[in-house]
């Protein structure tokens, strides 16, 4: 191989890693803009996920392919899923409010930030950065050789005291994350008591299965052909009516105008309370409707005859 | 595409990471700022690994990941810790150092 030929390769590798460069900084910052403006926390960890994976392929253009990989399984596999997990949790349909609490924080927050980026580039620009050194031995094919040598000789006290810190951090979790349980658990007796003196002693009405589409969001129907709005969860009505046209409203008929359940706007950290009473209050109006119409006239021809009849109509 | 590229790539996204942490007032997107600060030093780390041809900036960008998912355990735990006290994830509710 002539030295030419060892010229135009070079160039040819430059120009391909000038590209992917310039399109995943261009990405990259875009989502994290796109993160600190997002209002809901559920769209910020998605835009972070892109600004991870955009920098997992610029550490592989670096020469830097394990961490490449580190960069994919353990941030965005392992460490933006756990931020879903409490996302999930504490409340996925929650916003920020756009409110100042503290006045002139963001005035002052963006003169902070600008006078950082004057600091930041000052201090890069004066630091004379060169152009890359020829790649070392640990580039290339041998770059896990070359980083678990540094590991396991060079490093190895830093990566004792990792699993130190690892196990601390886990024991630390589970600690802060447990929950001391203030009241007696109740027993099985207490629990089937409870049931039968409450509004509803049968299982609530699966979603969906009587009606014509077999969708979670979806109310199941009546005998009499009414919607049941037990039978869809509080927080996949109020995520339905938020999205206007995302979901199809199921159509009611005139008669047995039933509300969905709404939650109170926080998700999922309504109260049960809330919940318990207005599912008591709506499954006594839809059991009265129901037994109403069975006794004019369809009794016995159960949920199929009523499906039928419908699809006549 | 020197390593100083790269370099002023890191200094932008660390610098947005501060603005989110500075404005944001939801700690889980506050968490997520701090994340993409880490992951921008990081990538200052490579590409300083890169202009000196050895590894050990590759090693301290390990090291980093180690931290990063240590403190975002930690975190997130005494987030739901005070979301179940407080019933919120703001980071102006939790005004009390109480438990």
């Amino acid at each position: 191989m002539t030295a030419g030929h060892l010229l135009a390769a070079g160039q040819a590798e430059s120009t391909g890693a000038s590209v992917a460069f310039w399109i995943l900084a261009v990405i990259s910052v875009l989502a994290a803009l796109g993160m600190i403006l997002a209002r809901r926390a559920v769209h910020c960890a998605v835009l972070l996920a892109v600004v991870m994976l955009s920098l997992a392929i610029l550490y592989a253009v670096a020469g830097a392919p394990f961490l490449a990989f580190v960069q994919i399984i353990v941030y965005t596999g392992a460490v933006l899923m756990l931020f879903l997990f409490v996302l999930m949790i504490v409340g996925v349909s929650t916003k920020d409010s756009l409110r100042e609490t503290i006045p002139g924080q963001r005035l002052a927050a963006g003169v902070a930030a600008i006078a950082l980026l004057v600091l930041l580039s000052l201090v890069i620009g004066h630091a004379a950065i060169g152009p890359a050194a020829p790649a070392g031995p640990g580039y290339g094919v041998s770059n896990v050789r070359g980083l678990a040598t540094l590991i396991f000789t060079k490093y190895v006290f830093p990566f004792e005291v990792t699993a130190a810190l690892l196990i601390t951090a886990a024991l630390g979790a589970m600690v802060l994350a447990h929950r001391e349980r203030t009241t007696p658990k109740p027993t099985q007796q207490e629990l089937s008591r409870e049931r039968i003196a409450g509004a509803h002693p049968s299982p609530l009405p699966g979603p969906g299965v009587y009606a014509r589409h077999n969708a979670v969001d979806f109310p199941a129907l009546l005998p009499d052909g009414s919607p049941s709005a037990l039978s869809v969860s509080p927080i996949i009505a109020q995520r339905a009516s938020e999205s206007e046209g995302g979901l199809p409203a199921p159509p009611l008929p005139p008669g047995s105008a039933v509300p969905l359940p709404r939650g109170n706007g926080e998700g999922a950290a309504t109260d049960d309370d809330a919940e318990r009473e207005s599912a008591g209050t709506a499954s006594a109006s839809t059991g009265s409707a129901s037994t109403g119409s069975a006794s004019t006239g369809s009794a016995g021809t159960g949920p199929a005859g009523t499906e039928q009849g419908e699809a006549r109509s | 595409m020197t390593p100083s590229h790269f370099v002023a790539l890191a200094v932008i996204l660390f610098v947005i990471g501060a603005v989110g942490v500075l404005v944001r007032r939801n700690a889980m997107v506050i968490f997520m700022c701090v994340e993409l600060m880490l992951n921008a030093v990081n990538l200052a780390f490579v590409a300083f690994a890169r202009q000196h041809g050895n590894l050990d900036g590759q090693v301290i960008a390990f090291f980093v990941m180690v931290v990063a998912a240590a403190e975002v355990v930690v975190g997130l735990a005494i987030l739901m810790a005070i979301f179940r006290a407080r019933r919120s994830a703001s980071v102006d509710e939790a005004n009390l150092l109480k438990y």
